[in-house]
């Protein structure tokens, strides 16, 4: 078993799995939810992912490991902003589980270095991310962090 | 009277909203929302620090009770926790559940904060890292759209062993 940290978040989302998956790999409605940022991959096992960032302008960069429409989505997630990079690729795993009236969307964020920054940044990121994609599939509305206004007033 | 300091967190859930702190201050403490997202469950709590704080059935029984040890509308709601209706559980210590509330630019944070006073076994803690998401969701989606969400929640089948265990051997009781 490995000890490296693992960050998991779990959302429940009105919505069907055909929807949520496709929020998770279509590069349009990512710039919605995301806020400027933005998917890139044709999500083939092994093709290069990459989130082009509105912001920093350093992606961040992986490849594509699993992509099991519309239960399952994995890739690789290498940081390059802020002085990130040295810490190398973690893993991004999405499951998608549909219940009644709503899905279950299970995020696994692991193999991330321990006591390490991208834990930290990942830690702050994802649930703002997933409630404004949620927010988005459920009414149309997104969501923007108070640290996305400081960089845009910077 | 029960002091914060002797909790330590150890499950944390966050969730941003497009709503106002205000808003999501009455989704927390008023027990018409309440009984929308959590689990039918309606708050009956006594607005001001060290008043009684209880979950009720939708048939008036008790489900939880406990102290407000923070009331600080809109930004801060904190009370103990004690499973009173259900066997086993009311043998547990009392956790304390903190909900702050944050402006965060267009939205609102909301961070839930389970803290314990023993070293609980993750087969417990197992029960609010499962039941938070699916509670706070819905709240999410009430404040938002207007409607619920209707999950199905039950304790896991581990979490009921490892109450009954905790309660036979209480850890809690032996100090280091």
């Amino acid at each position: 078993m490995s000890t490296k940290p693992s960050f998991v978040y779990v959302i429940y989302i009105a919505s069907t799995a055909e929807k949520v998956f496709e929020a998770l790999t279509d590069a349009d409605m990512s710039e919605r939810y995301w806020v400027g940022n933005r998917l890139q991959s044709d999500w083939k096992v092994g093709s290069p992912f990459a989130l082009k960032l509105k912001r920093q302008g350093n992606d961040i960069t992986g490849k594509v490991l699993e992509v099991d429409p519309p239960r399952r989505l994995a890739y690789t997630f290498h940081s390059h902003h802020d002085g990130l990079e040295h810490e190398g690729p973690s893993r991004v795993t999405f499951e998608i589980e549909p219940q009644k009236d709503q899905v279950k969307v299970t995020i696994t964020h692991d193999e991330l270095v321990p006591g390490g920054r991208v834990l930290e940044h990942i830690s702050r990121g994802w649930p703002l991310v997933l409630s404004s994609l949620k927010s988005y599939l459920e009414s149309g509305r997104v969501l923007r962090a108070p640290w996305y206004e400081e960089a845009d007033a910077a | 009277m029960t002091g914060a300091a002797q909790f330590r967190p150890n499950t944390v859930y966050i969730t941003y909203i497009a709503s106002t702190p205000e808003k999501v201050w009455q989704a927390l403490t008023d027990p018409a929302f309440t009984r929308r997202y959590f689990g039918g469950f309606a708050i009956d709590v006594e607005p001001r620090q060290g008043g009684a704080f209880r979950l009720l059935y939708p048939d008036g029984r008790v489900h939880m009770s406990g102290r407000v040890v923070e009331w600080s509308p809109p930004n801060r709601f904190s009370c103990t926790w004690l499973v009173e209706g259900m066997p086993d559980f009311r043998d547990l210590p009392e956790c304390l559940v903190t909900y702050d509330i944050e402006q965060a630019g267009g939205a609102v944070k909301l961070t839930m904060t389970e803290a314990h006073s023993w070293n609980v076994p993750d087969d417990i803690l197992a029960g609010g890292r499962q039941g938070w998401p699916a509670i706070l969701s819905s709240l999410k989606s009430v404040l938002e759209t207007g409607q619920a969400l209707d999950i199905k929640m039950e304790p896991p089948r581990q979490m009921m062993e490892a109450v009954k265990r905790a309660v036979a051997e209480k850890p809690w009781a032996k100090r280091a």
